[in-house]
């Protein structure tokens, strides 16, 4: 057994800021998790273990959240120095998540609307992505991430190659899938076009527009999507807002979002 | 970052103070330590749950926003619990635009999305998280080394929750369905009895972790709780305008505020729960069954006396078998639900009433695997969010649980300093913090100097 378990590759899970959802993905591989287990020796996973070695060392590593507080910043580097690869998982580690936010907006206003002592809160002004601070071997997209992709990008680091993870947009998905348009069908104002794909189409599935969980696809295209949003009936604010919330902090996106920012 | 501290503070045997901490609570959602720290005579000098998880201000970033995005953004709030945040908003914000109480049918179908997030809930805590406590295992893999079945079982039932999640709302973790006014999509009578077979046999299993988890080790401890409950014309969950307070009846959720209050204490980025008269209460299973076990499912009803557990339940340890029950009556309730779909008997989607302004306040609250989740949102004439508050369970519980470990105190000098690490942090998790949830969560009264 102890033979068994030194030949196997170590996994760190980790988190910053964030809901838990992405590392709660492994947990949520009902039918393979025991698999994975006999495949990697989980050293550091908080959620699933009180055993913790978080200093590794780690074969891989996933690490969840943004980067918004100081000690945040001093753990990613350690974490950082105890990978091998480092990947990070879903929209928060990626492109700093819904509480990105905060990076358009006056920080010290938020944290006196939220907590009645502001100086008990020991917090950073933004909340950024991980690759804004160290290097990292993968990001994978998502609000939450796709078990399908995770189990890829775990499957091709155990053996030495590439995540095998397209970078097409949601639309291409949803064509492939054919599904009814939504913006063409029901008029709905949809992301999918310039949305990294990974989520199956699953708004327009849904009966509603993409919200952009997985970020900016490649070389994105947002100003001709601004102008369609715009022509369907959308003010500035209103463009502002959709290119703005979960990923709202990825390049492609902030500079969308600013371009019809009045304030 | 280590995980447990040995006492540093002179050993120990009797006559010496006593410091049990662990730095990164293991096996609950988000981060927390705890220490507690007893003088030579035993006494309890300090007890502390400290929520270290970075604040994310949802309070702050909901402003300015839609009222028609506010489900997507709360849902952020938690990965396991999203669902719970996206039922108390919708309730919050229709009851601010008039689209309240839901059709039948509506709630019918909330329910039975709210019953999969509390199986997925519930068996990740029971067999995941709580169960290696009771049997002497680190986690959960290293319990399946012995006990494969059980562990089996436990991903098997969690995965038939999700499943429910999957087919109403697109995905397990943050469903994509939930808006304010319905669905945004339903499902067809054909993918919901497709369910059934997997659902009909999870239950029958469930009947079976219910007996299972009566026959765990229990510590022994018995708390004079004030259990706080929604309550609602069946067994507490996604409906009630009333919230029940244990020796003091009911109060209408709209006046929340006058009963209980929150602070902020300088060791949490979690704000602190209290009745107005200071005291403590716990919300969640126990709450729920001490208020409301006439209204189970009949199935669970049968799991409840089949085990003999008695009413209430004080000893915080047992909260594993009152999680089985609740198991049982979420499979149960949610048969009931399919079996009685129609998809064609009423729209699941309300339009808010055109012409008519959405100014207005609104406030919501249901039940989430650990407590009730309250919500209140104030609407501008634009539809958007003028301000927002959100109070989650575990903030509440916060409280509680740290005079659960004073009440503990007494019986952890007598165990080795490692076993009574152990038995804090058992009872800590007992209560399935999710402390992801608890943080983000702020007063708008503001404090200035």
């Amino acid at each position: 057994m102890a033979v068994a378990r030194a030949s196997r590759p170590r996994l760190g899970v980790f988190k910053l800021a964030s809901c838990d959802g992405c590392q709660l993905t492994l947990l949520d591989l009902e039918d393979e998790f025991l698999a994975l287990t006999g495949a990697v020796e989980i050293v550091h996973f908080p959620e699933a273990s009180s055993t913790m070695a978080p200093h590794g060392p780690f074969d891989l590593t996933l690490v969840e959240g943004s980067v918004s507080t100081p000690a945040q910043l001093e753990e990613l580097q350690a974490i950082r120095a105890a990978s091998r690869v480092l990947v990070t998982i879903g929209a928060c580690a990626t492109a700093g998540g819904v509480q990105a936010l905060r990076n358009f907006a006056d920080h010290e206003e938020y944290i006196r609307a939220v907590y009645a002592r502001p100086d008990y809160i020991d917090s950073l002004a933004t909340a950024t992505p991980v690759a804004e601070h160290v290097s990292v071997d993968f990001e994978l997209r998502g609000c939450p991430i796709s078990k399908a992709q995770l189990i890829e990008v775990i499957s091709a680091y155990l053996v030495g190659r590439r995540p095998d993870i397209p970078d097409e947009s949601v639309c291409m998905e949803c064509k492939r899938a054919g599904r009814v348009c939504v913006v063409v069908a029901r008029g709905q104002p949809c992301l999918g076009p310039v949305t990294h794909a990974g989520c199956g189409s699953l708004c327009p599935r849904f009966a509603r527009g993409c919200f952009g969980c997985f970020g900016p696809k490649e070389r994105a295209n947002t100003a001709p999507l601004a102008e369609q949003l715009r022509a369907g009936g959308a003010d500035r604010p209103q463009i502002v807002r959709a290119f703005r919330l979960l990923t709202g902090w990825a390049p492609e996106f902030r500079a969308e979002s600013e371009r019809h920012d009045d304030d | 970052m280590t995980t447990i501290d040995q006492d540093d503070q002179g050993g120990s045997g009797s006559g010496s103070e006593r410091t049990y901490r662990v730095e990164l609570l293991s096996r609950v959602e988000g981060e927390g330590r705890f220490w507690l720290r007893l003088d030579a005579d035993g006494q309890v000098e300090d007890a502390r749950l400290a929520i270290f998880e970075a604040p994310r201000f949802f309070e702050a970033l909901l402003r300015g926003r839609s009222l028609h995005e506010v489900p997507d953004i709360v849902a952020r709030i938690c990965g396991i619990c999203p669902v719970a945040y996206q039922m108390s908003a919708t309730r919050a914000l229709e009851r601010a635009l008039g689209l309240d109480p839901p059709t039948p049918g509506l709630r019918a179908l909330r329910r039975l999305l709210y019953c999969g997030e509390w199986i997925e809930s519930h068996a990740l805590h029971i067999f995941m998280l709580h169960a290696p406590d009771f049997l002497g295992y680190a986690s959960a893999v290293e319990m399946a080394a012995d006990h494969r079945p059980l562990v089996e079982r436990g991903l098997r039932l969690k995965k038939a929750g999700n499943a429910l999640v999957e087919v109403l709302g697109g995905r397990a973790i943050h469903p994509v369905s939930p808006r304010v006014g319905g669905f945004s999509r339903t499902p067809t009578v054909a993918e919901l009895r497709a369910l059934r077979p997997t659902l009909a046999a999870a239950l029958e299993e469930a009947d079976e972790v219910v007996d299972w988890a009566a026959t765990l080790p229990m510590p022994a401890l018995e708390i004079d709780y004030v259990f706080v409950a929604l309550a609602s014309d069946g067994y507490p969950l996604e409906f009630g305008d009333e919230l029940a307070i244990s020796g003091r009846g009911r109060i209408a959720v709209d006046d929340f505020l006058d009963h209980f209050e929150e602070s902020h204490v300088a060791h949490s980025n979690a704000l602190h729960a209290r009745l107005k008269d200071g005291t403590p209460y716990l919300v969640g299973p126990l709450a729920r069954l001490s208020h409301a076990a006439a209204s189970l499912h009949p199935r669970a009803l049968a799991a409840l006396e089949r085990v003999g557990l008695a009413l209430p339940v004080r000893n915080p340890y047992r909260s594993i078998v009152v999680r089985a029950i609740e198991l049982v009556h979420a499979f149960a309730a949610a048969l009931d639900v399919i079996d009685g779909y129609d998809a064609q008997l009423e729209p699941a989607f309300v339009e808010p009433p055109r012409g008519r302004s959405p100014a207005g306040v609104g406030i919501g609250c249901t039940e989430a695997p650990r407590g009730i989740c309250w919500h209140r949102y104030r609407i501008d004439e634009d539809g958007l969010i003028a301000d927002a508050r959100i109070i989650p369970p575990t903030s509440q519980n916060q409280a509680r649980i740290e005079a659960d470990l004073v009440d503990l105190a007494p019986q952890l000098v007598l165990l080795e300093h490692e076993a009574a690490t152990r038995r804090c942090e058992q009872l800590i998790r007992s209560y399935d913090p999710c402390i992801s949830c608890a943080t983000h969560f702020l007063r708008l009264e503001i404090e200035r100097p």
